[in-house]
C-alpha cells in the first residue's frame, strides 16, 4: 500500500494512538468512541466480568487538578442516581500518568431524536417522552437538575430502553455529606458512537451567577442569562417542554399527525417565559402528558365545547358506537313491528 | 531517507532514549550532528517542501532547491542554538525559519543557486509532489494565506504518523507481528468500518478477543514509536509531554 496517510487516516490513527492502557487494572482498551469536551470515552473489555464497559478518560492537560476533580464529580452524580433510565457507573480510578476515569456501562442505541423518526403513532412518542419524565423527575427528587437536556443527550436502546445521558452539567441543589451545596461538571460526549458527540454544548467551570451553561435551544431564559441562583426543577422542564417539542414534530412531509392544541399547549407551559407560568414539577408535566394520553383534559389547556365533544367522542368511540347501533336497532324494530 | 530504527526497543509506553535533535545538532561530534540532521529531515523535509510549493507558490524544482537549502542554512548557521523550547514549539521555529530563508532567497534572486557546491540529499520529491497534487486535487481543501500555519502542523503530523507506521511495519517483519499490521493496515489505515471485529474474526479464523489483542498491541507499539521519534524532536521533557497530549490526548 502506499505510505501516503490521507487526512482522515491520519484522524484515525490519532485516535487509534489515543487509547489508552490500563495497566493494574481489570480494563483493556477496545476502540475509540466519542470524544468531548475535555473526556474521551472508550470502549473496553472488563476482564474479571468479561462484559463491555464504556470508560471516560479527562484528556486535556490539567496541572491543578481541577478538571480532575469534575470528571470524578460528574461520576459521583452518576453514581448517586440508580436509576433504570440512568447509566450506571461501576468504577472509577487514575491512570498511571494521573488522569482520572470512570467506568460505566456500555450504551448501544441511537438519539432520541433519531429513533422516534421512525415511530409513527404519537402516543408511542409520547411513553417515550414519559419515561424520561420518570428519569428526570427521580433525579429531582434527588436534588440533582441536569442541565442540558436535548436530543443528544438521551438515547433509546436496542430494547426500547430510554438513557438519559450526560450529566456534565449536573448541578446538585442539596449539600453532600462534605458540605458543598453546588456541583458543576463539565459536558462531554455521549456514551456511544452511534450517538453523535455535541460539541456546541457550552463548557463552563462555574455557577455564579453570570455563568452561562447548556445548549442554546434547549435551555431556560434563566440558564442563557446565567441566573443561577433562580434554577431548579422548572429549568429542566423547560429543556423537556423543548424536547417534547422535537420528540412529537411530524417528520418533514409526512401527514401522520399534526400536534393536536391540547399537547402544542403542554408544551407551551412547559417552555414559559416566565418560570411561574412553566409546570411546578416534572411529575405535573408527566400527568398532563398522562391525561392527554387517557383522552382526559389536560390542566394546560382549557378546551372549547367543540374540543370537549371531540376529545369525549375520542375516549368512548366504542361505547357510543354501539349504544348508537343499538339505538338505531330498536329503532328499526319499533319501525318493523308497527301493523 | 533511511531513519536508524536500532534505537527501537520492545515494551513500555513511553520512549526510553532521551536523545534530543536540538542538543545533538549543537555537539562538537559529527556524527552526533549528522544523526541530527537525518532526524530533523525526516520529520521536516515533506512538510517543509509542501509549505513552499503552496505559500509560496514555487515551480516543484525551486521548492526541492528551497527545501534542501533550508535545512542546510539550519545547520550551517547553526540556528537549532538559537531554538528556545520555553518560547516556541520547534515547528513553529522551523517554519520561521522557512519563512525567512524563502524570502530572502526572493530578495536576492540573482545570487548563486544552490546545487553547485551544496550537498544534494536524496530525497523522494516526485513522491511528495504526487501527494501534493492529490491532497490539492479539489480547490476548495488548497490553503488560504493564513492556514498555511495549520497546513504545516498538519503535515507535520502526517509526516511523523507516515514514520511511525513504516518503523511500525519493519517491527512487524517477524512472523508472529505480521497478523498484527495487517489488523492495523485494514481497521486503522484504511478505515474500512464496514468490517467489525466479529468479522475479520470470522474471516481470519481467530476469535474477537485475539483481534482486539492483536489490534491492541499494534496501536500501542504505534504510539511508542510516534512517542520515540516525537521525543526526539522536542528539547525537554516537558514539551515532549505536551506534544504527547497534544497528538493523542486532546485537540491541537
Amino acid at each position: 500500500m502506499s505510505n501516503f496517510l490521507n487526512d482522515k487516516a491520519v484522524e484515525r490513527l490519532r485516535n487509534a494512538g489515543a487509547l489508552l492502557e490500563f495497566p493494574g487494572t481489570r480494563y483493556v482498551l477496545q476502540e475509540f468512541l466519542a470524544r468531548g469536551g475535555m473526556g474521551t470515552v472508550y470502549a473496553a473489555q472488563d476482564k474479571t466480568l468479561n462484559r463491555r464497559v464504556a470508560i471516560k478518560v479527562l484528556d486535556s492537560s490539567d496541572p491543578h487538578g481541577e478538571l480532575q476533580e469534575r470528571l470524578l464529580r460528574e461520576a459521583r452524580v452518576l453514581a448517586k442516581l440508580e436509576h433504570p433510565g440512568i447509566v450506571p457507573v461501576h468504577d472509577a480510578g487514575t491512570l498511571a500518568d494521573g488522569r482520572v476515569f470512570y467506568v460505566m456501562k456500555f450504551v448501544e442505541g441511537s438519539r432520541v431524536d433519531q429513533s422516534v423518526a421512525s415511530v409513527s403513532s404519537l402516543p408511542e412518542r409520547l411513553r417515550l417522552f414519559l419515561r424520561i419524565c420518570e428519569t428526570v423527575s427521580f433525579a429531582h427528587s434527588r436534588g440533582i437538575l441536569h442541565r442540558d437536556l436535548k436530543p443528544a443527550n438521551v438515547m433509546v436502546g436496542a430494547f426500547g430502553e430510554v438513557l438519559v445521558m450526560d450529566w456534565g452539567l449536573a448541578k446538585i441543589l442539596q449539600p453532600d455529606a462534605a458540605g458543598r451545596s453546588e456541583e458543576t461538571i463539565v459536558s462531554t460526549a455521549p456514551l456511544s458512537d452511534t450517538v453523535a458527540a455535541d460539541t456546541a454544548t457550552q463548557i463552563t467551570s462555574a455557577t455564579q451567577d453570570g455563568t452561562v451553561m447548556g445548549t442554546p435551544g434547549f435551555m431556560s431564559p434563566e440558564q442563557a442569562q446565567g441566573k443561577s441562583s433562580l434554577l431548579d426543577a422548572r429549568t429542566d422542564i423547560f429543556s423537556l417542554g423543548k424536547l417534547l417539542e422535537v420528540m412529537v414534530k411530524p417528520a418533514k412531509n409526512s401527514t401522520a399527525f399534526r400536534i393536536p392544541r391540547a399537547l402544542g399547549a403542554i408544551c407551551e407551559k412547559a417552555c414559559a417565559e416566565n418560570l411561574p407560568e412553566r409546570y411546578g414539577s416534572v411529575s405535573a408535566l408527566a400527568a398532563d402528558i398522562s391525561q392527554y394520553l387517557d383522552g382526559m383534559p389536560v390542566s394546560a389547556h382549557r378546551e372549547n365545547l367543540w374540543e370537549w365533544t371531540q376529545r369525549f367522542y375520542i375516549r368512548y368511540q366504542a361505547a357510543i358506537l354501539l349504544i348508537t347501533v343499538y339505538l338505531l336497532m330498536r329503532t328499526l324494530f319499533v319501525f318493523l313491528g308497527r301493523p | 531517507m533511511a531513519f536508524d530504527h536500532s534505537f527501537l526497543s520492545e515494551g513500555g509506553n513511553f520512549p526510553q532514549t532521551r536523545w534530543s535533535v536540538i542538543a545533538a545538532a549543537g555537539s562538537d561530534d559529527s556524527a552526533e550532528r549528522s544523526r541530527a540532521l537525518d532526524v530533523l529531515f525526516t520529520a521536516y523535509w515533506k512538510p517543509v517542501y509542501k509549505y513552499i510549493r503552496l505559500k509560496f507558490a514555487k515551480a516543484p524544482d525551486q521548492a526541492q532547491d528551497l527545501t534542501q537549502g533550508v535545512f542546510m542554512e539550519l545547520f550551517e548557521r547553526d540556528l537549532l542554538s538559537r531554538f528556545d523550547a520555553g518560547k516556541s514549539r520547534l515547528r513553529t521555529y522551523i517554519r520561521m525559519c522557512v519563512d525567512s530563508f524563502v524570502l530572502n532567497e526572493i530578495k536576492h534572486a540573482g545570487r548563486q543557486k544552490r546545487g553547485g557546491d551544496a550537498v544534494h540529499l536524496a530525497l523522494d520529491f516526485p513522491g511528495a509532489e504526487g501527494e501534493l497534487r492529490a491532497q490539492t486535487i479539489d480547490p476548495a481543501s488548497i490553503p488560504s494565506p493564513e492556514q498555511f500555519e495549520e497546513f504545516f502542523e498538519k503535515e507535520w503530523i502526517r509526516s511523523l504518523f507516515s514514520s511511525a507506521v513504516e518503523d511500525l511495519r519493519q517491527v512487524c517483519e517477524v512472523p508472529k507481528r505480521q497478523a498484527a499490521f495487517s489488523l492495523f493496515e485494514i481497521y486503522d489505515l484504511c478505515g474500512d468500518e464496514t468490517v467489525s471485529y466479529a468479522q475479520l474474526a470470522e474471516q481470519r479464523g481467530l476469535s474477537v478477543s485475539e483481534i482486539t489483542n492483536q489490534l491492541a498491541w499494534a496501536r500501542r507499539e504505534f504510539r511508542r514509536l510516534v512517542q520515540q521519534r516525537l521525543r526526539s524532536l522536542c528539547a525537554t521533557d516537558e514539551e515532549f509531554a505536551r506534544e504527547s497530549r497534544a497528538l493523542f490526548g486532546g485537540k491541537l
